[in-house]
């Protein structure tokens, strides 16, 4: 049996949760525990469950499309489109006052989101997979810049990333390309076969503003970062034939309806009339279903490519392990994906057994969200987090689903560790020990958060500290507590 | 009194590989100022400077241009016009002091994004095979001071990322840590070889920053705090801004003409905030590939190869759009869909620095630039 050491506690706490809160109790077997917390993990907490989700967002932008929409047509701009840029130029007063109600709104909700998102980190009973929460959430990341993500993004995570943590890739990566948040945002929601009913009668009338037209962006990032993974051997004629696979997968609510079927708010919907008819040929592979089958077929089959398990195996390795992460490692990861048929669980033990996952002398350096999460879990700071927290992820350089492109977030030092923003985090390791005023000792703290990580130069500073604000603030500073 | 820049170019022609970098550490600091933008997202060169005089041009675009609200296209010569977003770099084109060059691209053939820039931002020929920047590689070419080079960012983009001193600043809303916090904090990392550089710099160049260090992180704010960093006679000489959002895939008109409007501010911002500076300034702006030649079904461009490179600057021989032109009919385009790249960004990037700090075009290209030939181009800048 293995003795669990001091840093096996600070790793499992650290590296694979969220940070040590002073109340985690010690447990005999670390490791197995981890793998436990799958049980108890809870895929919709209170708190989040009291947000409003997609179908909401959608129905508060279809109601400022009708709003809208007179303004659009008066500028020629209308001709169905529910695409808006995020700060596109205001006509008119009246039109700029529409767009910044919804903006408001939106924002409204993004606030909220993020809040249930520090909550539910904050205080879960299941560390590790809430941190695989916010791995996949940035895998399949979907920025809150244009106007309709902003309200939307957030919802992506709680709905289609929550409830298939410990499942098969294979339903992930369907609930993810299915959702409106990423239909909309890689704008697959308008995306129209040249050959399908609507892009041939649209031909018929050439004078018309706009002709419909195929959009290969999500059916390009779907093979370059949520299954295959770039330089992987795919080519351009293999994401055009996605794409055109794609074709007809649209959002109820958010989209011209006059020419397509109704369906409720934010809901997925197949268009028939938009697909691109025909066999596609995918990897050298054809495919002959018809309509919505076609494209779910291929995401099927690349849910277990070995390309996309090597891929998937790189980046969890890296974010567990290493930036540059072990070949040996990555190898039998990828390998365990395809074996399983693609359950994420077959990785994630791998990654728990793994000797290197455990190594104390590499650890890896925080992320801005990493390092404030486990800065408010070691203060003891618990379900309703002030909106200010949400500001100041902005500060720090990692706002919450914003990363500003669908690749997500870095998951290297070098991204992260640099100067400024490493007097942001000291700054802010000022303004939570003064929240957190006297009440804590950070001299006791440090063990209880760092053991068998906390060095004696750590410790010194900390006991030398003028007052227990500036102690906390040290700890919360301190090279060890910078990396997990 | 003797040009030091000249008589520095001499010396390095002179002395050739033997003293180069070396040579021009033991040097005063050089005047000259050189600003990165990079902008990332691919912006759509065909509609920034439109080349309204291909005979294809008008099939293709003539009803894909900015909205209406921005203005006309401002022509600059019979070929090309530029966006009306553009204003304030129209204006330092017509003195001589803005110039374009078309039909440029990395050597990247590919489209993804995270790969190109990689590759924009390496010099390299490949994706992921440098591991530190073009910039940084410069700088140890450069006589500058201690603190050569700053990114107006959180962190260090590739482009600066490596060997030399580099450093990264942007403003910040948080409330300031008491300076007693700040000591012990310094004491803490004195052991922690990567905290201790990296806490060193970022106290440094908070210091530099001063009281411009208010305000919100928009592309003009960074400028203009970029310019006060360039400004200062110890300060940097190089500085990299980023403007992000040029992924135009729908609604290209409205979002573009925003975008541009951003990156003019930022010019503007530059040429004021460096004054009498600005005449030995150089500005380039480059993006990590092209956009498709005909618009998609969703009013936006995909994924292209060859675009557009903005240089600006008082020491900039501009007042022209440097092409060799490919040309837009369908046997003309790259892969059947872009503009066929005829020039080579690390060509420009190399000229550009090579020419404005005086130093040996073969020695930026082997040192910055690596063993791919790389042949820099000349003429661009005021010697």
């Amino acid at each position: 049996m293995v003795i669990a050491t001091p840093a096996a506690f600070a790793i499992a706490h650290n590296r694979f949760g969220l940070g040590t809160r002073a109340d985690d109790a010690a447990v005999a077997d670390p490791r197995a525990d981890l793998i436990r917390q799958f049980d108890r993990f809870d895929p919709r907490p209170a708190t989040i469950a009291a947000v409003p989700g997609s179908a909401v967002m959608a129905r508060q932008f279809r109601e400022y499309l009708a709003q809208i929409r007179p303004f659009l047509r008066a500028n020629g701009l209308g001709n169905g489109m529910a695409e808006m840029p995020a700060a596109a130029m205001p006509a008119r007063s009246t039109e700029a006052d529409i767009r910044r109600d919804l903006r408001r709104q939106y924002q409204d909700n993004y606030g909220g989101q993020a809040r249930a998102r520090i909550a539910a980190a904050l205080t879960t009973p299941a560390p590790f997979p809430e941190r695989l929460v916010h791995f996949w959430a940035n895998h399949f990341a979907v920025s809150a810049d244009k106007l309709q993500t902003i309200g939307l993004a957030g919802t992506l995570e709680i709905e289609a990333n929550r409830p298939h943590i410990g499942g098969r890739f294979v339903d992930l990566l369907l609930a993810v390309e299915r959702h409106p948040a990423m239909l909309l945002y890689l704008d697959q929601a308008q995306s129209i076969g040249p050959n399908s009913a609507i892009g041939v009668a649209a031909r018929a009338r050439p004078n018309a503003r706009r002709q419909p037209g195929l959009n290969e962006n999500l059916g390009r990032e779907i093979l370059e970062l949520h299954t295959l993974g770039v330089g992987s051997g795919y080519t351009q004629a293999d994401v055009q034939q996605l794409a055109q696979a794609l074709s007809g997968w649209s959002v109820g609510g958010f989209v011209r309806r006059q020419i397509g079927i109704e369906a409720p708010d934010g809901a997925f919907v197949f268009q028939p009339a938009w697909h691109e008819p025909g066999a596609r040929s995918l990897l050298g592979k054809r495919y002959d279903q018809p309509g919505e089958a076609q494209a779910r077929a291929m995401l099927a089959d690349l849910a277990v490519h070995p390309a996309t398990a090597r891929h998937l195996a790189t980046k969890l390795t890296r974010h567990f392990v290493a930036d540059v992460p072990p070949p040996a490692l990555v190898d039998r990861l990828a390998a365990a994906h395809v074996a399983s048929g693609g359950d994420l669980m077959a990785m994630y033990r791998l990654l728990v057994a793994a000797p290197e996952s455990w190594a104390v002398a590499t650890p890896k350096f925080k992320t801005p969200w990493d390092w404030t999460i486990s800065a408010l879990r070691a203060v003891g700071a618990g379900n309703a987090p002030d909106l200010r927290v949400v500001g100041a992820l902005g500060q720090l350089g990692q706002p919450i689903w914003r990363s500003g492109s669908p690749a997500g977030w870095d998951d290297i030092a070098a991204s992260w560790a640099a100067p400024d923003a490493l007097l942001r985090r000291v700054e802010t390791a000022g303004r939570i020990a003064a929240q957190a005023g006297d009440r804590i000792d950070a001299r006791a703290l440090a063990p209880k958060l760092l053991p068998g990580v906390l060095t004696a130069a750590t410790a010194q500073a900390i006991a030398r500290a003028d007052r227990p604000q500036q102690g906390l603030a040290l700890l919360l500073s301190s090279p060890e507590f910078l990396r997990r | 009194m003797i040009d030091r820049r000249l008589f520095l170019g001499r010396a390095g022609l002179a002395t050739g590989l033997l003293l180069g970098p070396r040579l021009a550490l033991a040097a005063a600091p050089t005047d000259r100022r050189l600003v990165f933008i990079i902008l990332r997202g691919a912006m759509d060169g065909l509609a920034t400077v439109m080349p309204v005089g291909d005979p294809a041009y008008a099939a293709l675009r003539g009803n894909f241009g900015p909205p209406p609200a921005a203005g006309a296209p401002l022509p600059i010569g019979a070929m090309f016009a530029l966006h009306p977003a553009l204003a304030t770099t129209a204006a330092l084109y017509a003195k001589g002091e803005a110039l374009f060059v078309h039909a440029i691209a990395s050597p990247y053939r590919e489209r993804s994004h995270f790969d190109a820039q990689n590759v924009l931002e390496t010099g390299g020929t490949a994706a992921y095979a440098l591991k530190d920047g073009w910039l940084n590689r410069l700088l140890p070419l450069l006589p500058v001071a201690r603190e050569p080079a700053v990114a107006l960012s959180p962190t260090v983009p590739m482009a600066l990322r490596g060997s030399a001193p580099a450093t990264s600043y942007a403003p910040s809303q948080l409330p300031d840590a008491d300076a007693d916090l700040l000591a012990r904090v310094s004491a803490m990392y004195a052991g922690d070889s990567q905290l201790h550089a990296l806490w060193s710099q970022a106290l440094d160049a908070r210091t530099m920053a001063g009281a411009d260090a208010q305000g919100r992180s928009n592309p003009v704010t960074l400028a203009k705090l970029a310019a006060t960093f360039l400004a200062k006679p110890d300060g940097a000489r190089v500085a990299v801004i980023e403007i992000n959002g040029w992924d135009t895939h729908s609604a290209q008109a409205g979002r573009l003409n925003n975008q541009l409007k951003q990156l003019d501010g930022a010019i503007a911002a530059l040429h004021a905030g460096l004054g009498a500076d600005w005449a030995r300034t150089v500005v380039v702006a480059a993006t990590e590939f092209g956009r498709t030649v005909a618009p998609n079904g969703t009013g936006g461009t995909d994924h292209g190869t060859g675009g557009v490179a903005l240089v600006a600057g008082g020491a900039i021989k501009g007042g022209r759009v440097v092409a060799d032109w490919p040309g837009l009919a369908p046997g003309q385009l790259h892969d059947g869909r872009d503009l066929r790249p005829t020039a080579d960004l690390r060509a420009l990037f190399a000229g550009l620095a090579a020419e404005h700090f005086g130093l040996d075009p073969a020695l930026v290209a082997r040192t910055v630039f690596g063993s791919d030939p790389v042949r820099p181009m000349t003429g661009l800048v005021r010697v």
